[in-house]
């Protein structure tokens, strides 16, 4: 498979399926069809305005995932807010752009910004239970194998300084291991782990850069949660840090990510810029 | 005699589309209250914003002289924030919002074309003291008594301290019977800054005040955490416990954010002998066993979530304002009358729940009930086709109902066949197809 986001597409798709039929979420096949239009047509007209060259082909691949992931995170019961959402999650990217880059992931930039504007939206982190944890570890573990090509250094960055913030916390208050073990069993955390902050678009481009924003995303997160205790603090952190990127895009350049989808694309100069 | 710490189960707190509404038809025949549970505590949490109020009712049944409660909080207390309610108020709110059941009666298939659809017949819903311990003591041991107080029949501390162990020792040396093992998970709650507050009971104050139960008790306070402890309740305790949050807030619903928060099966059609006198309890007890067992034992299940303005079947009236606001409900009044009732049943042990339950409020409004079906059928002996086909559809429904009431509780099928006695569903052979082909 040589464009890794036909895999996510997969997953994605297949643990909507899963949460939508068997775990409840408290979304319905008319809002999941809402939600992928609006973010296909507003790629479309994005596509349109902008003039970006790329053919709709792939992006749209793009904007599928992050319409995928609006269904598999955001909440609510009022129809205009969800189209808010998803046309918010894809006007980002091409409105909020430093160095001809977007600076947000699309669905956290999305959802954190509907978060700010209303309290009609929600996302529940615990809807994943932890019943079926290792299978949707698998399923996610998957996509480094196909992604492997990407930059999946910034995944294992956060996930490393993440556990030791969540083990370190528990180990200084004299709380049994179980305590950061349940709080690692998060279907939320997997998702945000494997499919967001490892996004290669919006993470820095020198891999020194992602090592440090893994780092910086992962205490961002546990500063949410354990200091100000505020739900989501994941998204929070993620959207926080991304505004930096910029910043370690220049103190440590590299090279920018672009998605392969032809072999061709893979080894094509005019695709891939030094910084 | 020592006192019994019943932070068993108490929680030791610290902590252009609007959705549709839904008219529901039904005559309400019984409720599930708490009552059915054994040692099952009930919390009031009132949040909104960083307020909270929370009121703590216990079933605690034994002399008023061994109760004891020590539960974690967020901040200090000063006097005013801590307060006695009323149980009364706790158990309408139970009433209220308890799993209920709903019997219908079918019409005489041969006036079918009289029946009233039912969202039309929405009438047809019945309206239904100081002086615990030195403080020389508590200075060597590195407790500090923050503040003691007189509230009603209790005498109050605020307790803080610099070990877990201190405090441990303090506890014991004055009375409380304090769980072994417990010294690391007061430790835990000490490091995070949280203090505690005890409760025994003055028990002269208790006999001029006259009351013959202990009165629940009520804490407010403002805080960014939005949780309740119930790892100190865990330690040493024999089995799970059973608590039911009956939460109310402003927005909308709220769900537990590090348990997953299901909604318990509900708007099912069941055999009519549920009717009978305990029946239904003991459904709903072996119903909820089942679905917590069927999430491994992990899961909060949402009871009712609603706008307490109604209901539909009312098993007990909405609160009043007043009534709410003497639950703690501060914004309760004639000009912001939005309060959201959700009431959670968490069945928890250590091995299952690990961590304090935390949670947030969401913008979800959408209404929900634990409500159980009972169709009376139509036993008349006028004859048309449309009774035929009634009397075969029927045979049909009995046997879907024994078999969802066989699914939802476990039982088996031939418990469930000899309980509704004449409406057993049969294995009767289904008519031709061509039996209703030339039939005039």
């Amino acid at each position: 498979m040589n464009d890794p986001r036909l895999y996510q597409i997969g997953t994605l798709a297949s643990l909507l399926v899963y949460g939508m039929g068997w775990l409840d979420f408290d979304i319905t096949p008319g809002r999941v069809a809402l939600l992928l239009t609006t973010v296909l047509a507003t790629q479309w007209i994005g596509d349109r305005v902008s003039r970006t060259g790329s053919s709709f082909g792939s992006s749209a691949r793009s904007a599928l995932i992050s319409g995928l992931s609006l269904c598999l995170l955001l909440r609510t019961n009022r129809t205009e807010l969800a189209i808010a959402a998803a046309v918010i999650t894809i006007a980002g990217k091409f409105l909020i752009r430093i160095d001809s880059k977007h600076v947000f992931n699309p669905t956290n930039g999305g959802i954190v910004a509907m978060l700010l504007v209303t309290n009609q939206v929600w996302v529940s982190p615990a809807q994943w239970g932890t019943e079926t944890f290792f299978a949707f570890l698998m399923a996610c573990a998957g996509s480094l194998v196909v992604t492997r090509a990407a930059r999946t250094d910034v995944t294992f960055a956060f996930l490393a300084c993440y556990c030791a913030l969540l083990f370190g916390r528990s180990w200084y208050l004299g709380e049994p291991a179980a305590i950061p073990w349940h709080r690692l069993e998060s279907g939320a955390l997997l998702l945000f782990t494997f499919f967001m902050i490892s996004d290669p678009k919006t993470t820095p481009d020198s891999r020194i850069g992602r090592l440090l924003f893994g780092a910086l995303v992962a205490w961002g997160a546990w500063y949410v949660q354990f200091r100000l205790f505020r739900t989501n603090g994941l998204l929070w952190s993620l959207a926080a840090c991304s505004t930096l990127v910029p910043f370690i895009n220049r103190i440590a350049p590299g090279s920018r990510y672009v998605w392969s989808t032809s072999p061709a694309a893979l080894t094509s100069s005019r695709t891939l810029r030094a910084a | 005699m020592k006192r019994t710490i019943f932070a068993a189960a108490l929680v030791s707190m610290i902590t252009w589309w609007t959705p549709a509404v839904r008219a529901f038809c039904g005559f309400y025949v019984a409720k599930a209250d708490t009552k059915l549970f054994n040692k099952a505590s009930q919390v009031v949490l009132v949040r909104d914003g960083d307020r909270t109020v929370i009121t703590m009712a216990n079933d605690f049944e034994g002399e008023p002289k061994d109760f004891a409660v020590v539960i974690p909080v967020p901040t200090f207390l000063t006097r005013g924030q801590i307060h006695v309610g009323e149980k009364a108020l706790v158990d309408h709110l139970d009433a209220y919002s308890a799993p209920r059941l709903v019997e219908y009666f079918d019409q005489n298939p041969c006036e079918l074309a009289d029946r009233v659809p039912m969202a039309m017949r929405a009438a047809s819903v019945l309206e239904a003291r100081p002086g615990v311990g030195g403080r020389g003591l508590a200075k060597s041991l590195g407790v500090t008594i923050e503040a003691q107080y007189a509230v009603g029949e209790y005498d109050i501390l605020i307790l803080s301290a610099q070990q877990s162990s201190g405090l441990e020792t303090w506890l014991r040396e004055n009375g409380y019977r304090i769980p072994a093992g417990a010294s690391d998970v007061i430790g835990s709650y000490l490091k995070q800054n949280m203090r505690f507050f005890v409760a025994k009971v003055n028990l002269p104050e208790q006999a001029r005040l006259g009351f013959k139960y202990l009165r629940p008790l009520q804490i407010a306070y403002e805080s960014p955490k939005f949780m309740l402890p119930i790892r100190l309740g865990m330690v040493n305790a024999k089995g799970s416990q059973e608590l039911f949050v009956y939460a109310l807030t402003r927005n909308g619903r709220v769900e537990t954010t590090n348990y997953r928060t299901v909604k318990l099966p509900s708007d099912v059609e069941l055999p009519v002998y549920l009717k009978q006198p305990n029946e239904f309890a003991g459904f709903y007890k072996a119903m909820f066993a089942r679905q917590a067992n069927d999430r491994a034992g992990r899961a909060v299940f949402l009871e009712y979530a609603w706008d307490m303005k109604w209901c539909d079947p009312c098993s007990a009236d909405p609160l009043s304002n007043d009534e709410l606001r003497r639950l703690g409900v501060f914004w309760a009044d004639d000009r912001d009358s939005r309060v959201f009732l959700s009431r959670l049943h968490v069945r928890y042990d250590a091995a299952h729940f690990p961590e304090d339950l935390v949670f947030q409020e969401t913008g979800d409004r959408a209404n929900f009930q634990g409500r159980y079906v009972l169709r009376h059928a139509w036993t008349g002996q006028d004859v048309c086709a449309a009774a035929t086909d009634y009397r075969q559809t029927l045979v049909e429904r009995h046997a879907r109902e024994a078999e969802q009431l066989s699914q939802l509780t476990g039982w088996t099928m031939a418990d469930i066949r000899t309980k509704m006695g004449p409406e057993a569903p049969v294995r009767v052979q289904p008519a031709a197809w061509w039996e209703r082909l030339w039939r005039p």
